[in-house]
């Protein structure tokens, strides 16, 4: 009988690469693949997907008491906290700035500029500074964060419509990465890489944040449109070809499965295993739908999702 | 291979535009039997070599399978590479294996969990849908033993392991009438197994590890056979062998029109852990599974792989429509906080999860906006102060609750001055725009003894 011919997608496009940190800042680089998710044999993969992991400015007390405990003491402070994080196997820290929201602590540029530089210094790791959702205040620590960070390739978050112009503009004054946030559509995405683009960013200074929903929580809408992205941006459509991250920590510990401890179903098991699986199982469909950066909580979540990584970048 | 509307209409239809069909043109109904949406037959003037052709184009790339009689479930049926492309029709059964080495009060133990298991989500109730029973001890009298303990106790579909022909023929002996899935017939014992599966009219899984060709090999020999139901086991186990696998599997049907069957997997034997026994099954539910047959069953992993199961099945031309009705978020009081939004799922998890983080319990009025968003359904006239006050009358919110506040989306600002009109004794409160915003909002502006 004839052989098997396998269907191969022909693609025309690439993911942007894009590095992180730098002068002195251990460098990794993220993106650049040409095929989808982990399927080595249409195009190459050059980088393994990434996974980051969350450090708050202050110590958060709405964290269900075994996230607590997995990290202890460490919560109290950004810097010891991201040493944890790199001892745990972090590829990235991610710091928000939660404290700068008006709820949290309404911080400014000054405090920002602190937490900054303390985890600056306390590892070598790239960085994410992402900023408390709220545009003004997001203005303020954000450009703070950039000029503290100077030089460094640091990745700044978020970058909405409404605060295009001075996230961009802090990234070219100070050399760093801008984290492009929009609500789940495919076009707004797009259009808000064209606006960056068309002020001066490079498109490799660009990541995508087509923000996440949790497993249960609105996942398959975000699948969908990682999907669709990546699939425009390997058919050669160039402003849907930046690489992407995925803020799923900060979304599945919101969630009832992940933080409620009682006065749950049985059906529910074990809060713990439950949990845990809750960020894992969202991190690994996202990766699978083009996700190249993950950001993470739980420390086992963050060995098991890596793991995972590890097995899918072995070609078969 | 899928055939684009065009070539229907250049190819096999009359061109005559009669109308017969019911559509305007033989062009319009071209298109529309390109997308699967129509029956060929509808066209009363097609030829003899049209027909056949067209209703092979008609037929799901990947054969529609169903396992089980009593609570069958149908696998197969896929059109798509990606969800967005149309959507995801028939959700992988997802079963658990039984090995017939365990004793029987583990047998029961099990069955018993599985088959009672049941978690709701948005409204729904969601389960597992059947077993595996695996003739491990190679002895045929406790293989038997066991298939007749699982069905004293359970109705649901069998997946009946076995690649000894003997022994299978034994248990379909007692079993057949269940119809249920054969596995499987392998390089050593195909014949066999496919008598029996031609027999017993049961489906017929097919295992070719070592490559798509050997596996594609023993499909034909099968097909020639003359069966017709087939399940395949390519015997790809880890997460990148599966991933590869499955993609290419579904290509090759949906692209070529090779090796168009649902495809059985078993995370547990691809994994170290059952934690990533789970994911891989995640991975396989996004990922062209047609059965998951799982090693372990714990509530608190399955009920995420049933989830996920629900979100990736849910058809993204049609959104999950909340049922609307006052919901309640937390245990709130009479004096909690009431919100009202629309029906579309995504718009009503995004603000019940945020006031689920908000640490204020509270009513949420979810409207009937036919599945639209909240912005969407105000430009289409169906999130109005008309509608808002129908829904607070059709589900009593007032003996609910002891105060007259309600909490309005932030960009239906606009409706404020009519609700106030037509709810003289109410306080209308302008909201957020975004969810996320909303536990803020009730920290600056909730106040129970004054609303």
């Amino acid at each position: 009988m004839p052989p098997l011919e396998i269907p191969r997608e022909k693609w025309i496009g690439r993911v942007n690469e894009v590095t992180l940190g730098g002068n002195g800042r251990r460098e990794i680089k993220i993106g650049g693949e040409s095929t989808l998710p982990f399927l080595h044999f249409d195009g190459s993969i050059p980088n393994r997907p990434v996974v980051a992991i969350e450090v708050q400015d202050r110590e958060p007390l709405d964290w269900p008491p075994h996230l607590v405990s997995a990290w202890g003491e460490a919560l109290r402070h950004p810097q010891t906290w991201a040493k944890k994080a790199v001892e745990f196997g972090a590829d990235i820290i991610v710091l928000r700035l939660r404290s700068a929201h008006p709820e949290e602590g309404d911080t400014g540029a000054s405090e920002a500029r602190e937490s900054v530089d303390r985890v600056l210094s306390a590892v070598d790791l790239p960085i994410i500074v992402l900023g408390p959702e709220v545009t003004e205040k997001d203005n303020e620590v954000l450009v703070a964060a950039a000029e503290v960070a100077r030089g460094q390739r640091i990745g700044l978050g978020n970058c909405v419509e409404k605060n295009y112009r001075t996230i961009a503009a802090s990234c070219m004054a100070n050399g760093h990465i801008a984290i492009a946030s929009t609500p789940i559509e495919i076009n707004i995405a797009k259009q808000l890489n064209i606006l960056l683009c068309d002020i001066g960013l490079k498109p490799d200074t660009i990541i995508m944040d087509p923000t996440t929903g949790a497993l249960g929580y609105g996942i398959e809408y975000t699948c969908s449109v990682m999907e669709r992205l990546r699939l425009a941006a390997l058919g050669g459509e160039s402003m849907t070809a930046m690489p992407m991250l995925s803020d799923v920590g900060n979304e599945v510990w919101r969630q009832k499965e992940a933080r409620f401890t009682e006065g749950v179903p049985p059906s529910w098991g074990d809060h713990l295993e439950r949990s845990i699986i809750w960020e894992e199982m969202t991190a690994t469909t996202l990766l699978g739908a083009g996700a190249d950066i993950v950001v993470l909580r739980h420390p086992r979540s963050v060995e098991i999702v890596k793991g995972t990584i590890e097995k899918l970048m072995v070609r078969v | 291979m899928a055939l684009t509307g065009i070539e229907i209409y250049k190819n096999y239809l009359p061109k005559t535009n009669c109308r017969e069909c019911g559509f305007p043109t033989c062009l319009a109904f071209a298109i529309k039997l390109a997308q699967r949406e129509v029956d060929p037959s509808l066209c009363p003037y097609l030829s003899e070599e049209a027909r056949q052709a067209l209703e092979a184009q008609a037929r799901p790339p990947i054969r529609l399978i169903t396992i089980g009689s009593e609570r069958p479930i149908e696998v197969g049926g896929e059109v798509v590479m990606f969800r967005h492309e149309k959507t995801f029709y028939h959700q992988p059964g997802i079963m658990v294996r039984i090995r017939d080495t365990e004793p029987p009060e583990t047998v029961l133990g099990i069955i018993d969990q599985v088959a009672n298991y049941s978690v709701e989500r948005v409204g729904l109730e969601l389960g597992l849908d059947g077993f595996a029973i695996e003739n491990t001890s190679g002895d045929s009298t406790t293989f038997i033993r066991c298939i007749e303990l699982a069905r004293s106790k359970t109705d649901m579909p069998l997946v009946i392991m076995s690649n000894n022909p003997t022994a299978m023929n034994k248990a379909l002996e007692v079993a057949s009438q269940g119809r249920p899935l054969i596995y499987a017939a392998t390089r050593d014992n195909l014949d066999d197994m496919v008598g029996l599966s031609l027999n017993y009219h049961c489906p017929l899984a097919v295992y070719g590890p070592g490559g798509l060709e050997g596996l594609s090999e023993l499909v034909e020999r099968a097909t020639g056979a003359g069966v017709e139901d087939i399940v395949l086991d390519p015997g790809a186990r880890g997460f990148a062998e599966s991933l590869t696998t499955l993609t290419q599997l579904r290509r090759l049907a949906l692209k070529r029109n090779l090796l168009g069957y649902p495809i059985i997997t078993f995370p547990g034997e691809g994994s170290e852990t059952i934690e990533e026994e789970a994911l891989l099954a995640g991975q396989q539910v996004a990922r062209y599974a047609g059965i998951i047959v799982l090693d372990h069953f714990s509530p608190a992993l399955v009920y995420p792989l049933l989830t996920l199961r629900l979100n990736i099945y849910t058809d993204p031309q049609r959104p999950i429509q909340m049922t609307p009705g006052l919901y309640t978020i937390g245990s709130p009081r009479q004096d909690s906080p009431l919100c009202v939004t629309t029906n579309f799922s995504l718009t009503y998890f995004s603000i019940a999860g945020e006031l689920e983080s908000s640490g204020f319990p509270s009513w949420l009025l979810v409207c009937d906006t036919e599945g639209l968003s909240v912005l969407t359904s105000w430009a289409a006239g169906k999130f109005d102060a008309e509608k808002i006050v129908k829904m607070l009358k059709e589900f009593s919110v007032s003996s609910s609750i002891s105060h007259r506040s309600l909490i309005i989306p932030g960009h239906v600002a606009v409706l404020r001055g009519e609700l106030e009109e037509e709810l003289p004794d109410w306080r209308i409160m302008v909201g957020p725009r975004e969810a996320v915003d909303i536990g803020g909002y009730l920290k600056r502006n909730w106040r129970g003894d004054l609303s």
